[in-house]
């Protein structure tokens, strides 16, 4: 039988792959905007399963909450990405070193 | 019995999906394989009962992510023309996953059909309301206990498109546009000139 349990367990593996995938990519900062993505969606799934576990609705209110922050925080770093990528002519990962000191 | 099945179809199909998208070369294929991803939890989120968070994340986010995907084929220098030659040789991967869509959609039906997965009770509390539905639930406590949290997220999903379009906008040089003040400050006097020329003198402007 499907317990809480089963989703915690699927969540933290795509939360893993999400952190991995930050960690493993050394090209494009677009990936990782996209595992940003991933660790949301995880977070969204354990919330959503509590939810259910517990019989309490505020887990979904705020897996709504966590999805209009999303939301924002893609629009920001994409145009933030836009203007770096005007300015600079790519998006490579390992060439953002400008503050360096 | 189907819920378990879908459950583990959901969830082996959705981590494989995001596997692939922290692994795939092509940007453009990795933003596909987190379309996936997004679709399957959303099927989890309608096994454990929550419809509308499921609805919600497959509207915003695979709009959200159609976007992303603008964002990677306007930036980056990709071949699309090497992209279309593998047409014929991707067509059985095309084939299989459209199957496993299938699959998912019609196990997914008859999961809902048959009632979201009970996972369990937590001790000493009571089972989930029954009644009213989902989204009926959802609202009411969206709009009355958690109004305000509900209106900052409308203040922050402005202020992030306010921040995009600010951060994005740029003044070009050497554009003629239109001048709406300069228009309505025209004044008839300065516009129109009566003159009766000499016959052969033409006028002088």
């Amino acid at each position: 039988m499907i317990g809480v349990e089963h989703y915690v367990v699927v969540s933290s593996i795509l939360f893993v792959l999400g952190v991995l995938g930050i960690f493993l990519n050394r090209k494009n900062v677009i990936i990782i905007l996209m595992a940003i993505e991933l660790i949301l969606l995880s977070v969204n799934l354990n919330l959503v399963a509590f939810s259910s576990f517990l019989g309490d609705l505020t887990g979904q209110i705020f897996a709504m909450f966590v999805l209009t922050v999303a939301a924002g925080e893609a629009a920001i770093g994409l145009a933030i990405l836009v203007i770096y990528f005007r300015r600079r002519g790519t998006i490579a990962v390992d060439d953002v070193n400008r503050m360096k000191g | 019995m189907i819920q378990v099945l879908s459950f583990y179809l959901f969830a082996s199909i959705m981590l494989a999906a995001g596997a692939f998208t922290i692994l795939a070369r092509n940007p453009v294929h990795s933003v596909l394989w987190l379309i996936v991803a997004f679709f399957n939890a959303a099927g989890l989120m309608v096994l454990a009962g929550a419809e509308f968070i499921a609805m919600l994340l497959v509207i915003v986010y695979v709009g959200a992510v159609a976007v992303l995907f603008l964002f990677v084929v306007m930036m980056l220098d990709i071949d699309f023309a090497e992209l279309r030659a593998g047409f014929i040789k991707n067509f059985p991967l095309g084939l299989a996953v459209a199957l496993v869509l299938l699959a998912e959609v019609v196990l997914g039906m008859g999961a809902y059909q048959a009632g979201s997965l009970k996972l369990g009770t937590p001790d000493g509390t009571a089972a989930a309301v029954v009644g009213a539905s989902n989204i009926k639930s959802i609202g009411a406590l969206l709009y009355g206990k958690y109004l305000f949290l509900f209106e900052a997220s409308g203040i922050i999903l402005l202020v992030a498109m306010v921040g995009a379009i600010v951060l994005t906008h740029r003044q070009r040089g050497g554009v003629r546009g239109q001048n709406i003040a300069d228009q309505v400050a025209r004044r008839p006097e300065e516009a129109v000139i009566n003159m009766q020329p000499e016959v052969g003198q033409g006028v002088k402007l």
